[in-house]
């Protein structure tokens, strides 16, 4: 199978779907005559021309909310977010307007909308660029939102996210932008809500999303080689809907489980999962569910401090020596 | 200016005094119907006595929340909805009742929604400020100031793609003009040339607070901010509703032809407060000048005086029509209160389209965490 970056696996999706569905646009700060801030859409413009790829001006409240609004008379937008921080300008528009609308027309008005961009820190890019609000959006009834690892998870999820008649916020990563990965040539979908085991292990479960998915990899490489220790790791790969059987399978089989996530602690997504892990597989659990997330402060700019404060291999292997 | 005052009519900050027999005599309104003359009368007396009902509900406690009422704006809904073809949409405040009912929404729909009853437009999911029927081109309905005004560009967004010659009329209140999304959206509605008309329905306050307490604008008014976009604009005589109709359908034409924007601003009042719960309704204001737009600016008054002094109907043959519209508010009303609250099932409905349509569902994985 070719090996390609996470970017192309993303362009690679919106090239199949704005193919296959003439109603899909894509719109974003600099997605079309700049070829994209992350060049994740570049030469789509030239490809697809004006109509199906736009540039819209700095005004995410209003570009997000015409997608919405667009997005009632079946328009399907993809829309691009810079960054995922910069979605709190646009929250009345993701929050009250794509996540109520369908609700309090009593499901008369459908929003097919895709919101999607980087929500990662670890780039030096300070508190503002930093954010993963993965959480906020999972609290939200009427919202889908996936986190892709890979460059296969990531384009297989993009096109499924498409396709929904819900809408689905995607959260990319700059890091996870240029890593490389087997994508088949051939099309395929892969359906949100599906947890994907990235490696089978016997003697502990790592439950992560996202660049954590990496580090846990990572992590339970090293803890085989130097530690013999066997870790599996299981990628959510959506937040919401959300797998419970992969993970709680995975626990019954290890009886351990350590949650990883760049989210912050307080209310983040492993919280809802260790309650989860509690209240379904309780009696399997040999040691008490353990988590490792981002410090719990704004994001620090001072590059070995901002290391320090987001999860990494070597703290996720220390942990997982002090759990067995 | 090229785009800018297309349709050369007021830029004056208010309006005169209405004269309605000099406005019907404009293009627009030249060859109108008797039937649609008199439609007109009945549509705003239906949307009046719908909103005198629904406030004696909610006095009656059977209405939860909040009670916006469109009593003295009813000239605006009837008038831009006289206008709207097949591909012409409407998207709204949370001032919502009157123009869901001249799109043509029941007043049983509306009176159960108010209720939170299952019979109502939303199933009881919206209330007061969420009516919806995208069936009648109507898009709510929508809770927060200025938030429903990037969806209105971008319904007006996607009949562009979809190359359908229509508009998007998206009103709002005076209040609205200050917040972000609706400069945003104008700026989008410019820029895209976007068929969207923005109607600021000003009453002079945004709740409590008066236009000049709350909104910075030139000489020339709030319309006038639109010249910052190079957006097409003008004043329009909310006392009038032939005004209204001449002022929205020449922007209405430009939309179609043109496919550009525009922003006019009609000059209403809410006798009411700005919802129910408005406690200092009368405080913020005097009373002489609540009285003074009863006597000499009400919509519906001026429109009855015309059309009587026309001959189109009798002074009994108006009564009629005023007490059909209260026995339909009353009935409405009844229907309300002897429908049922939706079933506890429903909360968990119409959350996701999948959950809807279990049978076409593509993902899994659990979406609810009730447990």
């Amino acid at each position: 199978m070719p090996k390609i970056t996470y970017r192309q696996a993303l362009k690679d999706a919106f090239i199949e779907e704005l193919n296959r569905d003439e109603n899909v646009v894509i719109i974003g700060e600099e997605v079309a005559q700049y070829n994209g801030a992350y060049k994740v859409t570049e030469g789509l413009y030239e490809m697809f021309g004006p109509k199906r790829i736009v540039d819209a001006p700095i005004s995410e409240a209003g570009f997000i909310g015409m997608g919405v609004g667009a997005a009632g008379l079946g328009v399907r937008p993809v829309m691009e977010l810079m960054f995922w921080s910069f979605s709190y300008v646009a929250w009345d528009q993701m929050m009250n307007n794509a996540a109520t609308v369908r609700y309090m027309s009593g499901g008369l008005i459908e929003v097919p909308i895709v919101i999607r961009g980087p929500a990662n820190g670890g780039t030096g890019v300070g508190a503002t660029h930093s954010h993963t609000p993965e959480n906020f959006i999972a609290n939200t009834p009427g919202l889908k939102v996936v986190c892709p690892a890979t460059a296969y998870d990531a384009k297989g999820l993009m096109k499924a996210a498409i396709r929904d008649n819900d809408p689905v916020y995607v959260m990319e990563s700059t890091i996870l932008y240029g890593y490389e990965d087997e994508v088949p040539e051939e099309e395929y979908v892969i359906p949100l809500g599906k947890a994907d085991v990235k490696r089978q292990g016997s003697d502990l479960t790592i439950v992560a999303h996202g660049m954590s998915v990496i580090q846990s990899l990572e992590a339970a490489k090293e803890l085989e080689e130097k530690h013999d220790i066997d870790v599996e790791v299981v990628d959510l790969r959506s937040i919401r809907p959300l797998d419970e059987e992969t993970v709680i399978e995975s626990v019954k089989k290890t009886n351990r489980a350590l949650l990883v996530e760049e989210n912050k602690p307080f209310c983040g997504v492993g919280s809802q999962i260790a309650y989860m892990i509690q209240r379904k597989a309780f009696d399997y659990l040999d040691a008490p569910v353990e988590r490792i997330s981002a410090i719990d402060a704004p994001a620090i700019y001072s590059p070995p401090l901002e290391a320090v404060q987001l999860p990494k291999a070597d703290v996720i292997v220390k942990k997982v020596l002090e759990m067995l | 200016m090229s785009t800018a005052n297309a349709s050369k009519r007021h830029t004056d900050i208010k309006p005169k005094k209405a004269d309605l027999a000099k406005e019907n005599k404009l293009a627009i309104n030249k060859s109108l119907s008797k039937d649609e003359l008199i439609g007109y009368y009945r549509d705003m007396i239906r949307i009046r006595r719908f909103e005198e009902r629904s406030l004696r509900v909610y006095q009656q406690g059977k209405i939860a929340g909040f009670l916006h009422l469109y009593i003295g704006q009813e000239s605006i809904a009837v008038g831009c909805a006289s206008l709207m073809g097949e591909h012409d949409h409407l998207i709204t405040t949370y001032r919502c009742h009157g123009h869901a009912l001249a799109v043509g929404m029941t007043m049983n729909e509306l009176a159960a929604e108010l209720q939170g009853k299952a019979t109502g437009c939303s199933k009881g999911k919206g209330g007061s400020m969420h009516f919806f029927d995208p069936s009648k081109n109507f898009w709510g309905g929508h809770g927060i100031v200025g938030g429903q005004t990037p969806l209105g560009a971008g319904i007006a967004y996607g009949l562009k793609y979809k190359d359908l010659k229509g508009c998007c009329m998206c009103f709002l209140g005076d209040g609205a003009i200050n917040q972000g999304a609706f400069h945003e959206s104008l700026n989008l509605a410019a820029l895209w040339d976007l068929p969207v008309i923005f109607i600021i329905e000003n009453n002079g306050y945004s709740m409590g607070t008066s236009q000049e307490r709350s909104s910075a604008h030139p000489k020339e008014g709030l319309a006038a901010r639109a010249e910052g976009y190079a957006m097409n604009w003008a004043h329009v005589n909310g006392e009038s509703i032939f005004d209204i109709r001449e002022a929205v359908g020449d922007a209405i034409k430009l939309a179609h032809e043109e496919s550009k924007p525009s922003l006019l601003e009609i000059h209403t009042y809410r006798y009411q407060g700005h919802s129910v719960a408005d406690a200092n309704a009368k405080k913020y204001r005097t009373k002489e000048e609540i009285d003074d737009y009863r006597k000499n600016h009400d919509p519906l008054n001026l429109y009855k005086e015309y059309i009587l002094s026309k001959k189109l109907l009798t002074e009994e043959e108006a009564k009629e029509i005023d007490k059909a519209a209260k026995e339909e508010a009353d009935n409405a009303a009844k229907f309300a209160e002897e429908s049922p609250y939706p079933p506890v099932e429903d909360i968990t409905a119409d959350v996701y389209w999948e959950t809807d349509n279990p049978d076409q569902r593509t993902s899994e994985g659990r979406m609810f965490f009730n447990d």
